[in-house]
Parts: C-alpha cells; sequence; structure tokens
C-alpha cells in the first residue's frame, strides 16, 4: 500500500530516505547514530543542542520525518523538547538514554514519545524506527479517508440537489470537531471502507460482552467501579484493562449524554438513513445491516456504509458516540459477507431486513432497537399491525433512563429477517417509511388514514396522508414518538435517534430531511432523510406541495444520525428499477421521556 | 604477512573482550566501519576520549566540593555512562554504575574510591585501544578485503 507521501525525495523507496534529526549532547553518540542511520538509508541530520535542534525544527517544518533525542541534555531537557515537537510539529519522537529505570521510560512516554530506546543503541533498532512514521501516516490517510468520505457525502448531496436546489444536508457540516473525530473513529472501526488501511485489533463488544460490561458494572456501583474490576469480573481472558477502561469510559459518557437527554425532553435528534436502491442493492444494504447488527461495536456514531454500491452512511457522531451506539458500528465488518449473500434479487426480502436492521441499529442506540425489529414487520402486515406493536414496545421499552444502553438483541433482529422473507413481493416497490418522532413543540393530529400509528400532527400527515394511508396521531403529548410507515411500494425507514442537540441543529437536519424527501418524492430513487424537529414541519410542507407526485417511493432511505449524513446514491438509483422499496424508520424520542410520554407510532403506507 | 596481522588484531580484540574490558557495542562499531568511514572505530573512540576528558574533570572537580553534590555528581556520570557504553566500555560502564549507586546512597567515600578505580580503567582502556588500532592500521583495512563473506 502505498499511503506512505513523503514529501522527501525518496518516497517511493520508503523507509529509505526518512528524514531523521538526531540530538543528542554527546558527540560520540551523534557519530555513532549517524552512522548507523546513513546505514539504514535514512537521511540523517545532527544537533548536539536541544535549542538549536527546536530551531531546526521550526524552521525547517516539514522537513523531518522523525526526530530521535537523548533525554538528558544540558542545554534542554529532552522531556521538554518532546513536548515541543510534540505540540508544534507533531511528528514521532523517539527517546534514548542508558537509563532505563521504568519511571523515566514512563515519564517519556507520558509526555508523548512514541518509543523509548536504551542505549547502547543497536542497529536493528534504528532501522525499524520508519514503523512510527508509517503508523503516523497510516492514521493521517485514515483522517483523509474519512474526510473524503465526508466529501462523498457531500457530492451526494449536491446531486440531491439537483432536484432540489434549496437545501444542503448539513449533517457533516454540522460535526464539530469532536464529531469528527468519532466519525474517524467509526472509520477505524469499519472496514468497508479502505482495505488497504491498516487495522488495529479492535474489541469488538458483542451484545454478550457489553451484557457482561455492564453486569460487572452494576455489581459494583456504577461509582466505585474501576476498569480493573469489571475485568476481574468478567473474566474474558483475552480482554485487556485497557478495553475495558475505554469501554467504560464511554459508557461514563453514554450515561452522562442520557441523563442531559431527560433534562432537555426535547428532542429528536439522530436520524439514520438506510438507503435501499434497488431491490438487489437493498438486499444488500440489507444485508450488511443485517449482519452489522450482530456484531456490536463500542464506535459510537452509527457509520452505516453501504456495501458495495449503496450509499448508506449513518454518521451519529453525537448520539451513538460515546453509547456506543453499536449499531452503526457494527454495520461496517459484516457486510461484506452478506453481500454476496444479497446478489439473489429475490432476496430483496432481505433487503428490507437489511433496512429493519438499520433501524434496528438506531434503535440501538435509543435502546429500544430489538424491539423495534419486531415492529417492522416488513411483512404485508396492515399499517394497523405496526402500530399496535409499536405502541406498545415504545412503552415497554420506555427509553429507559436506564444505563443498558448497548445491550441489542441481535437475535430479535434475525429472526425478523427472516419472517420478512416473506417480503419478497417488495420487490415489486414497497416504500415504508416509518417515523418515530417525539416532540413535545409539536401538535399531533390523529389522521384518519394512518391508522396505527400516532403522528405529529403538524407534520404534513396529511400529504402523506394522501397518498398513504394511515397516520394515526396517538400521542396526545407534547412529545412524541412518531412512526410513520409508509408504505407505498418502497419501503423506507427511518431511524432517529435521540440527541440532545440543540434545536438549530435540528432544523438544518430537518432541512436536509425535507430535501431528501423532496428528492424521494421526485425521483422515487433516493435516500429519504428525515428529520424531525422544527424542520418537521418544513418537512411537511414540502411533502405536501410533493405529495401529488407518484408519492413516496424513497427507494432509498437513509437515516443519519444527529449529524445525519444522508447518502443519495443516484448511481444505485439509476440502475435501480423503479420500484424499489425503501424503508424509512423515523424514531424520536428521547429515551428517558419515552416512557412518560406516548409514543407515536405512524405508518403510511403508500401502495 | 598481513592475514597473520589480522588473525593478532582479532585475537586482541577477542581478548579484550574475554577480559570484560570491551562488549558486544564494540563489535558492532566495527561493522558499522565501511569504505567510507574506514576507521570509523577508532574516530569514534578518539572522540569518546576527547569528550570524556571534560566529564572526568568535571567529577573530579565536583569530589572535591564539600558537601558533596550528589545530584550533579549522578548527572555527570551518567553522561558519562552514556558515553562509555557507547563504545562498548563495559568495565567503565561497571564502574560507573557502581558510583552512581553510591551516589543514591550518599555514599561520598563510595564515590571517591569508585573513581579512582574508574580513572584506572579509563586509563587503561585506553592504552589498550590505542594498542589495538596502532596494530589495525598496521594490518590494514581488513573487514572487506580479508573476510571472505
Amino acid at each position: 500500500m502505498e499511503t506512505t507521501g513523503f514529501s522527501s525525495p525518496r518516497a517511493d523507496a520508503f523507509p529509505a530516505g526518512l528524514r531523521v534529526l538526531v540530538v543528542d549532547d554527546d558527540p560520540t553518540w551523534l557519530k555513532i547514530l549517524e552512522k548507523m542511520l546513513k546505514k539504514c538509508s535514512y537521511e540523517v541530520t545532527t544537533c548536539n543542542l536541544a535549542r538549536e535542534a527546536l530551531d531546526l525544527l521550526r524552521e525547517r517544518k516539514e522537513g523531518f520525518d522523525i526526530v530521535i533525542s537523548d533525554v538528558n541534555m544540558p542545554d534542554m531537557d529532552g522531556f521538554k523538547l518532546l513536548e515541543h515537537v510534540g505540540l508544534e510539529m507533531d511528528l514521532p519522537v523517539i527517546m534514548m538514554s542508558v537509563d532505563g529505570e521504568t519511571s523515566r521510560v514512563m515519564k517519556g512516554v507520558q509526555h508523548g514519545a512514541c518509543d523509548y530506546l536504551l542505549k547502547p543503541i543497536r542497529m536493528k533498532e534504528l532501522r525499524n524506527i520508519w514503523q512510527h512514521v508509517f503508523r503516523k501516516r497510516i492514521h493521517e490517510v485514515r483522517d483523509i479517508e474519512s474526510h473524503e468520505g465526508l466529501e462523498e457525502i457531500q457530492m451526494m448531496r449536491n446531486g440531491m440537489e439537483q432536484f432540489d436546489d434549496g437545501y444542503l444536508f448539513c449533517g457533516a457540516d454540522l460535526i464539530s470537531g469532536k464529531k469528527r473525530k468519532d466519525v474517524d473513529n467509526k472509520q477505524d472501526d469499519r472496514h468497508c471502507g479502505d482495505p488497504s488501511s491498516v487495522k488495529k485489533a479492535r474489541v469488538v463488544w458483542t451484545v454478550d460482552l457489553h451484557q457482561k460490561f455492564v453486569k460487572a458494572v452494576n455489581q459494583f456501583g456504577f461509582d466505585k467501579v474501576g476498569p480493573k474490576k469489571i475485568l476481574d469480573m468478567m473474566g474474558v481472558p483475552w480482554l485487556t484493562r485497557e478495553n475495558v477502561a475505554s469501554h467504560l469510559q464511554k459508557y461514563r459518557l453514554y450515561l452522562s449524554r442520557l441523563q442531559k437527554e431527560n433534562e432537555l425532553k426535547a428532542s429528536f435528534v439522530g436520524m439514520k438513513q438506510s438507503d435501499i436502491s434497488s431491490k438487489d442493492t437493498a438486499g444488500n444494504v440489507c444485508l450488511q445491516n443485517s449482519s452489522t447488527t450482530s456484531q456490536n461495536n463500542v464506535t459510537n456514531g452509527s457509520y452505516v456504509v453501504c456495501g458495495n454500491k449503496i450509499p448508506i452512511k449513518n454518521v451519529d457522531s453525537k448520539i451513538c458516540g460515546e453509547d456506543m451506539k453499536i449499531a452503526s458500528v457494527q454495520m461496517a465488518e459484516p457486510k461484506e459477507a452478506l453481500i454476496g449473500d444479497v446478489t439473489d434479487p429475490q432476496k430483496s426480502s432481505n433487503s428490507r431486513i437489511g433496512l429493519n436492521h438499520s433501524f434496528a441499529q438506531i434503535g440501538a442506540d435509543v435502546k429500544y432497537e430489538p424491539k423495534i425489529p419486531a415492529r417492522y414487520s416488513w411483512t404485508d402486515v396492515p399499517p394497523v399491525k405496526f402500530n399496535q406493536e409499536h405502541k406498545p414496545h415504545f412503552q415497554s421499552q420506555s427509553w429507559r433512563a436506564e444505563v443498558q444502553p448497548v445491550q441489542f438483541k441481535q437475535e430479535e433482529h434475525k429472526p425478523h429477517f427472516q419472517s420478512e422473507n416473506s417480503f419478497s413481493h417488495l420487490p415489486l416497490a414497497r416504500n415504508h417509511i416509518q417515523v418515530d418522532c417525539t416532540e413535545p413543540i409539536l401538535s399531533h393530529h390523529p389522521i384518519p388514514s394512518t391508522n396505527e400509528k400516532d403522528k405529529q400532527a403538524d407534520i404534513s400527515p396529511n400529504c402523506i396522508t394522501s397518498r398513504s394511508q394511515g397516520i394515526r396521531i396517538v400521542a396526545p403529548v407534547e412529545s412524541t414518538a412518531e412512526l410513520f410507515s409508509v408504505k407505498p411500494e418502497s419501503h423506507l425507514t427511518v431511524c432517529q435517534e435521540f440527541e440532545p442537540i440543540p434545536c438549530s441543529m435540528w432544523n438544518t437536519k430537518n432541512h436536509s430531511l425535507e430535501h431528501i424527501l423532496l428528492n424521494d418524492l421526485d425521483s422515487s430513487q433516493r435516500n429519504l432523510i428525515l428529520g424531525t424537529g422544527s424542520g418537521f414541519r418544513l418537512w411537511d410542507e414540502e411533502l405536501q406541495g410533493y405529495s401529488p407526485q407518484g408519492g413516496f417511493h424513497p427507494q432509498n432511505a437513509g437515516f443519519e444520525n444527529i449529524e445525519s449524513l444522508a447518502y443519495n446514491n443516484q448511481e444505485l438509483i439509476a440502475d435501480v428499477p423503479p420500484l424499489l422499496y425503501d424503508s424509512l424508520n423515523f424514531d424520536y424520542g428521547n429515551p428517558s421521556e419515552t416512557m412518560e410520554y406516548p409514543v407515536m407510532d405512524q405508518g403510511l403506507f403508500i401502495a | 604477512m598481513e592475514r597473520n596481522l589480522h588473525k593478532q588484531l582479532d585475537n586482541m580484540k577477542k581478548s579484550l573482550i574475554d577480559q570484560g574490558y570491551l562488549d558486544e557495542q564494540f563489535i558492532q562499531l566495527e561493522e558499522l566501519q565501511d569504505e567510507a568511514n574506514p576507521n570509523f572505530v577508532e574516530e569514534v573512540v578518539t572522540l569518546y576520549y576527547r569528550d570524556s576528558a571534560r566529564l572526568i574533570q568535571n567529577i573530579e572537580q565536583t569530589l572535591e566540593k564539600i558537601p558533596l553534590d550528589f545530584a550533579k555528581l549522578d548527572n555527570y556520570m551518567h553522561q558519562f555512562k552514556g558515553s562509555s557504553c557507547s563504545i562498548g566500555a563495559k568495565k567503565l560502564k561497571n564502574e560507573c554504575t557502581q558510583f552512581r549507586e553510591h551516589c543514591k546512597t550518599g555514599n561520598g567515600d563510595g564515590c571517591k574510591r569508585t573513581f579512582q578505580q574508574l580513572k584506572k580503567e579509563y586509563a587503561a582502556l585506553k592504552k589498550k585501544l590505542e594498542h589495538y588500532f596502532q596494530f589495525a592500521r598496521q594490518a590494514g583495512p581488513i573487514e572487506k578485503a580479508c573476510r571472505p563473506k
């Protein structure tokens, strides 16, 4: 893999030509190290003063790939130099010393040393230092890739704009630095993207594993628990303390987020899109999703990667992030395997399933996931059933503030899927849109047509109704979760995750959603992104406007979590026959609140 | 004739190592020697002696001051040790370690005693190495020419 893009002239011969700066006040060592490094075909610059080295580094930024520095130098502590280099140049620094005391080495590492070599230093150790540069490159490449991923999304959006100028998806743009970081992390966990990138072995926090973890935490009490205790309690031999510590941290963040959410009550937050373009493609996606579901990763965001062509990407940095919104993460790896299977056209039913997954994933974040799948009876079951199912679920699930975020019932999902197979008809074209919104603000209007679920009246269910059928506004109360199921031929499932995100955010998202919807309306092929909240209304309006059109045939329904990235694959769309089903599921709700408030599900089926 | 010299040279080196004056680091240095730096080892050793003389002097002066500044002594000796290990001066390195132990325990007498010993080793090694390099020059460029590899 040519991931290294060194600016040095010998970039092609990496690691030959690695530009090394050696800093040591001992001239003897400088001479020896220089010789050794040269023998490794590195470009060596030596310096016997730390300050001089720092000046040199500042003067020739980008002039070095790595720094090797002695710890003890008269003019400046090697650790100090290390800090400067780390802060200013972000270069890998190797410390060296004749002293191997643990405390010293630890100090070096704490200050950011990527390695700590003991004198006398041997050739073989130096020969290997390129790895630090390489590692860094990999990380950078990953960052870039993830950014590219975002760009891709942007492009897709732009594509969407063709249909609808007005709105841009804000999703990615909204992402703050932190979120961005989350996204990156997600990518790390994902495989799909680039086979080239080197993956770290990561712990996959399966449902099972996480349950053990939660059990351990509960056992000790949340406040007193530490990674070590949990590790011991879990009794998983291959797990390291670091794994647990990291998981615990995420878990804590997740909990605190939940807490906040309760306080906020507002809304909706995340959305996810799952895009299913055509039968086959959809199938692929679905499969991927399903597969993914089985794996629960710690990763926050739900990064939904679509298999081959499928452009589904869900990024929920926010909500998911800490919570381990396992669902999304899962997507990545399993995909591949599934995809292969998907190829069968008939498996379209599967595709459905996939959607469900996506939904489920979303749900997972919310924590009610497992149930969600159940809800979807993608089967032709009348909408009404959905409603029934939905409500009970929500209530039962009651987005509990409870901590157990991650537990997914994968198994449940699977069964569902199977059942879904029945959907084989789906290929014809069904759009299923489920939207769950919990917003206090929105007023709910019962819609005659939609029966099963509750809607927020404000939303232009009307539009929906026109096409689809019954939307019911079940939720009397302010906050509600709405589920729309639109069952036109296409199936749309939109899941939303909850986030404590500020309204403004939502609005933007909503816009995006609107766009999407519009687009969908226009062309059946698209992803639907539904954002609830303020945006919701807009959405409705637009929907109304468009409703006359064939109705929703969102072939692709993509939900994005908070940051919602909506992907539309036009390509896919193009390929896909008109009748594709897309499923959109929206789930809005505050986990905590949901319990309190009746959840509304709406199902719209457009035939 | 030349071959003979090289053999003697090898023997000398071997005995230096066997007697504990030098360790593998010295061999490492010899391996670094190539056409570009045919006298690399000698250059390094020369550099070492030139630079470390300053340190020896510093330590000597510090040892004369009362009370003893052990932190300073330790710091100097740390440097000296780092330097000494660069040429594989094993005995010197050991003396350094000993000296630093004494610094840690605040044993001034131990420090002085060890330092005397260290200076002796320092000089002894210098002599042996000078002899060795002199011999090596006579033997001429060895490695590449004589070692069939």
